[in-house]
């Protein structure tokens, strides 16, 4: 009894051992897990609240779900005096304080308190107020086909103001021609490729010519077989090449109370099938751990399906070797990654800002939109200081036709793409059920991808998800 | 009524009965508001279809038992199928190991040394939030994570094994944590139970001849039955509940393909539009679930609790006789 009793123990010592070995593993790996979240993480911590020093003073609240625009209005509002230590007030020139609340966008988290406070809006003193609240893409018209968001023209924001930006940044976020709201970014989508597995699978990194040899679905598609055959994956995961399906579907989403699965879709669904099973992707989800180290130094997957802010945010920051060394040529895949249009153009999120209905200060929000999204100067120097495209139409051609150039990209002049690329982009088939489709679209498929479940499985899937999240749709018609 | 407080009334008694009121009071004011409230407005906003649609509200208005209808109608059973599935998986080991452990460590002539402080570290996954642990897993076990490559670099798997894409891989992680958090708790319940019964009868066991796993199975396993049967329903009642790990694991998922969606994850899945109808339908079956499985357990602990008493009598009168 004792002896067996000693080799338990040894046994459960041991055990033990491999479970310590395996946690101090994770804690090393954690950080590349978090990569996705680590804008929102910081965040939240901001969000603390802290009472105004004036108790007098004017109030401006402003939610967003990330420090994006935070550090934006901080670094290019001309009206800024000075920004609170912990970032979560902002004082104005004229004594406004500006009080920031980010409440990070996982699980609809954002959404679901800025819908609470929106409803709350009428009954709330005025400096509690919301002034200015920002939204994202893919749900923009549930806010703007709503009574909470104010028409900017009532702010006083002329046609004339507006002029110089692309019409798709416009359109996004008008109803009936009345647009209510306004954003300082373009986000036209390119196909960011390694450069050093272009010259091996293709003999060449130079961007007009690997354009030229994936410029449709069927090139692209030869191309990923040579990278196979070369040991290469061509795309990372399942929802990489989403988004240029997406964009260029051929109706919006919901027809009444129908939603209709549009045949592009279905195509995303052949293609990435195909590309599973001949181990042309490595299985990955977007902002998930794998596909965030396949972007770094150690990656070997051919390129990404990014957008303005993925490339000189997201893939520079998962590309170096230290994440927290310098961003220049030798830290990992830094200079080791080029642009080019890929088979079809799309575009990938964008924030715009919104004035709440019942603001109180009218007049700031109304400055604030046209210093931060009109000014042609302002949006020049945001494009030149952190490679952002902003959204002034002859202001990033001026930089297109300039020797502006990105280290990170090899010295390739990416706006000239973008400035290309954005002028393509048409939203007329945007509605309000983008978010949540596009999300249990591609939740339902990776079981079918991940061999878990079958077609039609997959279709039953999704049918059920959507009809829980939104009771008032009643049947879903696949092509 | 009135004769009895005329009674006292003419006795010049006081009455201390309302301070006990008093004092309970608090309690009451609690459990209505926190409890008895929101419980019945939930099953009330059952038979409405009471939702949002964007910004908009829908409803309240009466459907009847609609919501009722549709919640049968989909996979109900399913998620019903996977709760139960995935606390079988963390429930089986967790008895198993705990009962294994208080035998152990309640045991005379083993004497343990350090036994406070193994009592202590299995109760310590515990204090940990479930959902940091169910991070910690989800990193520990991911695609390419360190458990995938200790697995590689031991010559186990040529290419990482996909924890959270299969479906018994899944299952098994959550029944894994959730044994993992538990057995520690079940365990010192066990010991307790277990130093309750009379050590003389373990040494007359002893006298008469019998071994450790004799004794285990016959004198020990029958005395902490009580104990053993109120642990499987409190485990039962919170595996029912079960939401944060897997919510948690599978990013609200449930993933793959819903297999390890607990009946709780499916309840979250409607408040995503504000559901309050069918999430109040959903709320109210796990109600009526739970409230069969406590009656059927008050009902085989109090007849246990009789017949261990009548057999108790039993021995009395003998003894007396």
């Amino acid at each position: 009894m004792k002896k067996n009793l000693k080799s338990l123990l040894a046994i459960l010592m041991a055990a033990a051992m491999i479970f310590a070995l395996a946690a101090c593993g994770s804690s090393s790996a954690e950080p590349a897990a978090s990569a996705a979240d680590s804008a929102a993480a910081p965040a939240e911590a901001s969000a603390a609240e802290e009472a105004p020093a004036d108790a007098n003073a004017k109030v401006l609240n402003i939610w967003c779900w990330n420090d994006e625009f935070q550090s934006r209005f901080n670094d290019y509002y001309p009206e800024v005096k000075e920004v609170a230590a912990d970032k979560s007030t902002t004082t104005l020139n004229d004594g406004t304080i500006v009080k920031w609340t980010i409440n990070p966008n996982d699980d609809n988290n954002y959404q679901n308190k800025l819908d609470e406070a929106l409803l709350k809006q009428d009954s709330v003193a005025d400096n509690e107020k919301i002034d200015i609240f920002l939204i994202e893409a893919d749900y923009a018209l549930k806010y703007v086909d709503s009574d909470y968001t104010m028409p900017i023209a009532d702010l006083g924001i002329t046609d004339a103001d507006l002029a110089d930006q692309y019409q798709y940044t416009k359109d996004i976020v008008s109803v009936g021609g009345v647009q209510k709201g306004t954003t300082w970014q373009a986000t036209p989508g390119l196909f960011a490729y390694r450069r050093s597995i272009a010259k091996d699978v293709l003999g060449t990194d130079d961007p007009d010519q690997v354009q030229e040899a994936l410029s449709d679905w069927s090139k692209f598609n030869d191309v990923a077989e040579k990278a196979a055959e070369k040991g290469y994956f061509m795309l990372s995961g399942y929802d990489d090449a989403y988004r240029t399906f997406s964009n260029n579907v051929s109706a919006p989403w919901v027809d009444g109370t129908t939603v209709k699965v549009d045949p592009n879709l279905m195509t995303w669904v052949e293609q990435t099938k195909e590309f599973t099973d001949k181990g042309y992707n490595n299985k990955s989800s977007l902002w998930d751990a794998t596909w965030a180290a396949d972007q770094g130094p150690e990656g070997k997957v051919f390129g990404f399906f990014y957008s303005t802010w993925g490339i000189n945010f997201t893939l520079l920051g998962n590309s170096k070797a230290d994440p927290d060394g310098p961003d220049e040529v030798g830290n990992g895949a830094f200079g080791d990654y080029a642009v080019c249009y890929g088979p079809e153009s799309y575009y990938w999120g964008g924030t715009w800002i919104c004035a709440a209905t019942g603001t109180d200060d009218p007049e700031t929000v109304k400055d604030i939109m046209l210093k931060l999204t009109c000014d042609k100067d302002i949006m020049k120097k945001i494009t030149e200081d952190t490679q952002d495209f902003t959204n002034t139409i002859s202001g990033m051609n001026e930089i297109a036709s300039s020797d502006f150039k990105s280290d990170f990209l090899g010295g390739q002049n990416h706006i000239a793409l973008f400035a290309e690329s954005a002028s393509k982009i048409d939203m007329s088939n945007a509605g309000p059920y983008d978010q949540g489709c596009n999300e249990e679209m591609q939740a339902a498929f990776k079981d079918y991808f991940n061999g878990n479940a079958t077609m039609d499985e997959a279709k039953a899937a999704f049918e059920t998800a959507i009809k829980e999240k939104y009771p008032e749709l009643t049947e879903v018609v696949w092509p | 009524m009135g004769d009895k407080q005329g009674r006292t009334a003419g006795h010049r008694t006081v009455s201390y009965a309302k301070y006990g009121y008093l004092f309970i009071l608090p309690f009451f004011i609690a459990f209505a508001v926190f409890q008895l409230i929101p419980l019945c407005s939930t099953i009330y906003y059952s038979f409405f279809e009471y939702y949002r649609s964007g910004l908009k509200v829908i409803g309240p208005s009466f459907v009847g038992l609609d919501n009722y209808k549709t919640l049968f109608t989909t996979d109900l059973g399913k998620y019903m199928g996977n709760t139960l599935i995935m606390w079988i998986i963390g429930f089986v080991p967790q008895i198993v190991v705990s009962l294994l452990l208080a035998a152990w460590f309640t045991d005379v002539r083993l004497r343990i040394k350090g036994k406070q402080f193994f009592k202590v570290v299995i109760y310590m996954p515990n204090l940990i939030m479930a959902s940091a642990f169910a991070m910690l897993f989800f990193a520990l076990f991911s695609d390419n994570g360190p458990v995938n490559s200790v697995l590689m670099a031991m010559g186990l798997r040529s290419e990482p094994f996909r924890f959270l894409s299969s479906v018994w891989g899944s299952r098994g992680l959550v029944g894994l944590m959730n044994f993992l958090m538990w057995f520690g708790n079940t365990t010192i319940l066990l010991m307790a139970a277990v130093m309750g019964i009379s050590p003389s009868l373990f040494e007359a066991a002893e006298i008469d001849g019998a071994g450790p796993v004799q004794i285990f199975f016959r004198v020990t396993l029958p005395l902490i039955r009580p104990i053993l049967v109120y642990v499987l329903i409190t485990s039962m009642i919170g595996g029912l509940q079960m939401f944060d790990v897997p919510q948690i694991l599978t990013n609200g998922e449930g993933s793959p393909s819903r297999t390890t969606m607990t009946m709780i994850m499916y309840l979250n899945k409607h408040l995503f539009s504000k559901n309050y109808g069918m999430a109040g339908a959903v709320s109210v079956v796990l109600f009526i679930l739970c409230a069969v499985l406590c009656v059927v357990i008050y009902f085989a602990l109090n007849s246990d609790n009789t017949g261990r008493q009548t057999r108790r009598h039993a021995r009395k009168r003998g003894a007396v006789k």
